[in-house]
């Protein structure tokens, strides 16, 4: 399994694109690894530094409908690559949480009041996801603990590495 | 109780119930194109597992970016052709045969009412105008789909978007879908089946109800679909002749795929179009709609008339009314990408080619390139384009460019006017 716990970049608006996480000019490349100094190039956001704003982080913290757009996996592969396994939000582009799973990574769901008790925490945040326990561990200045649920087939591409290591040995 | 369309199509391929949520459905067709396949042919041979579930399942266009534009591109197209070649695929299309993929594979009558049907795109979503069930998936989806002809859902509920109302003069499914789109949300539809219905969809053509499918994504639906019908057959007809005594018959087959009528849905909603004008975005998300009106007389320097949304014949003969006898305004690019070959031959037979390039336009071969700022048309930084594709976002046709959605009859008459322009005013 993946590390799912480090430092956190939050990442605050609704609505981040694939376009956004990943440009399309990049699609053109043929490993993973070449995906790596493009990571959220294209990401406006005030006080934000595509340079270095990922380079520490291990989760994300978002808002709503997170990697929208394009059906790209490169978006997940770019967080991969950049040791990014988790993202946390109020919701996301359905093939872009399915993406996640598939690389045995995670997209985990808080309520908006518990997304808005992490930014509140920041910036300096870092967190551990015990995915038995379903619960994510926030540390700042202060610490908490927000529950969230695992659905048993996501856990199980968790555990399996990804989709395609469950779907050959199932089917 | 009765059922969606979308149930009766998870209820005829349902493989396995991995979880109480999720389903792993049987696949009909598995579609590739070389931008989002190369990463998972690659990861097959890595691993060993160099196989296809089924050959005849499987359509693969090179299309993104076609004639390859650099030694990159040129590769990926390479591992799709060794590899269609290599596994025995008949349904491949190459530079002289290819075109923009939800434009060309319904065309070749690779798609059924009642299919289910993945690709590694978003915009797989078209192809729900036939009645099909057709998502846009990643990569690995794709790898184990190649591999094993399965693909997992979570099960999704319907939203049923009654469209009514008499279609105003000058207002096509473009302005239609980007009008639902603007009262939606870009979330309005996340993980839900948009099932387009009313006597608006009933009246329209296949390249119409695909325009309208073609756009669910940008409400984040899962799939959007239209009842098959007459319309769909008669599309469909060259491909299915064989398989149904008479058109009747095979309407009449059709119908065990609609809704019931004791469907449940988790939203209904009526859209009556009587008054609508034409619809145009003005930021970076395909919410952001406005009239034409409001936006009249914003400059642009490129438009855009192709792409999986608004490059079909249909398309480009709106276009033409108005391009005819007119001119590009100075100053202005005007990009034609006729969506598949059919298409580009239909139109020069049709005079429509000629037209377009006495007005100024360049005219490409059929590709994807400019839609997503890949080639053929990509914006500098602080340029503006008025484009029939279907995403708006910051950088989309190239970094610092804006790109403003409409329809192609409204990119005509930007591009006569150099500003976005009511085409009904021209």
């Amino acid at each position: 399994m993946k590390k799912f716990s480090g430092s956190v970049l939050f990442l605050d608006r609704s609505d981040i694109n694939t376009d956004e996480i990943i440009p399309a000019k990049y699609l053109t490349e043929n490993s993973k690894l070449a995906l790596k100094p493009y990571i959220l190039e294209d990401l406006k956001l005030p006080g934000f530094d595509p340079q270095t704003g990922p380079q520490k982080a291990g989760i994300i913290v978002t808002r709503g409908n997170f990697g929208c757009g394009s059906s790209r996996e490169h978006a997940v592969w770019v967080f991969e690559v950049n040791d990014i396994n988790v993202v946390i939000g109020e919701g996301f582009a359905r093939i872009f949480r399915q993406n996640m799973f598939n690389c045995g990574m995670l997209a985990i769901e808080l309520a908006p009041e518990d997304i808005d008790a992490l930014f509140k925490m920041g910036p300096e945040l870092t967190i551990a996801v015990d995915i038995e326990k379903e619960i994510v561990q926030a540390t700042g200045s202060t610490s908490a603990t927000f529950s969230f649920r695992l659905n048993s087939f996501d856990k199980e591409l968790v555990e399996a590495g990804g989709w395609l290591t469950y779907a050959d040995k199932k089917y | 109780m009765g059922k969606t369309i979308a149930e009766k199509i998870f209820d005829a391929h349902r493989r396995d119930n991995p979880s109480g949520e999720n389903v792993v459905l049987d696949l009909d067709v598995v579609m590739c194109h070389e931008i989002t396949t190369p990463i998972a042919i690659n990861d097959l041979v890595e691993r060993g597992l160099d196989k296809v579930f089924d050959p005849a399942k499987i359509k693969v266009v090179i299309d993104h970016v076609t004639p390859s534009k650099d030694s990159k591109t040129a590769t990926q197209a390479k591992i799709l052709r060794d590899w269609a070649h290599r596994h025995k695929i008949i349904d491949f299309f190459d530079i002289g045969s290819n075109g923009v993929c939800h434009a060309l594979f319904p065309e070749k009558g690779f798609v059924r009412p009642g299919y289910t049907i993945i690709m590694g795109d978003s915009h797989t979503c078209t192809h729900g105008a036939f009645g099909a069930f057709a998502a846009g998936v990643g990569t690995t989806d794709l790898e184990v789909g190649i591999f094993k002809g399965v693909c997992s859902f979570r099960l999704p509920e319907t939203m049923k978007i009654n469209i009514v109302g008499s279609l105003p003069e000058g207002v096509f499914a473009k302005d239609i879908i980007l009008y639902i789109i603007k009262e939606l949300t870009v979330n309005g539809a996340t993980d839900k089946v948009m099932e387009f219905v009313g006597p608006v969809v009933d009246a329209m053509s296949m390249e119409s109800r695909m325009t309208l499918c073609n756009m669910a994504i940008e409400a984040g639906g899962t799939c959007g679909v239209c009842m098959p019908d007459k319309v769909t057959a008669e599309y469909l007809w060259p491909f299915i002749k064989d398989e149904y005594g008479s058109l009747d018959a095979a309407v009449e087959e059709f119908k065990k795929w609609h809704s019931d009528s004791d469907a449940q849905y988790c939203d209904e909603i009526t859209f009556d179009i009587s008054n609508i004008v034409p619809q145009v975005t003005y930021g970076f998300k395909p919410d952001e709609v406005k009239d034409v009106t409001e936006l009249e007389g914003s400059p642009v320097d490129q438009v855009y008339i192709g792409s999986c949304t608004n490059g079909r014949i249909e398309d480009l003969r709106e276009a033409a009314q108005v391009l005819k006898g007119r001119k590009l305004a100075p100053g202005v690019r005007g990009i034609l990408a006729p969506a598949t070959p059919l298409v580009y031959t239909t139109a020069m037979d049709e005079g429509i080619i000629q037209i377009f390039m006495e007005a100024g336009f360049c005219v490409t071969n059929p590709t994807c390139g400019a839609c997503l700022g890949m080639s053929n048309g990509v914006l500098a930084a602080g340029e503006v384009c008025a484009s029939t594709t279907n995403r708006n976002f910051n950088g989309r046709m190239g970094k610092g460019g804006m790109v403003h959605l409409m329809s192609p009859r409204s990119a005509a008459a930007a591009a006569v006017r150099g500003a976005i322009t009511d085409h009904r005013s021209l």
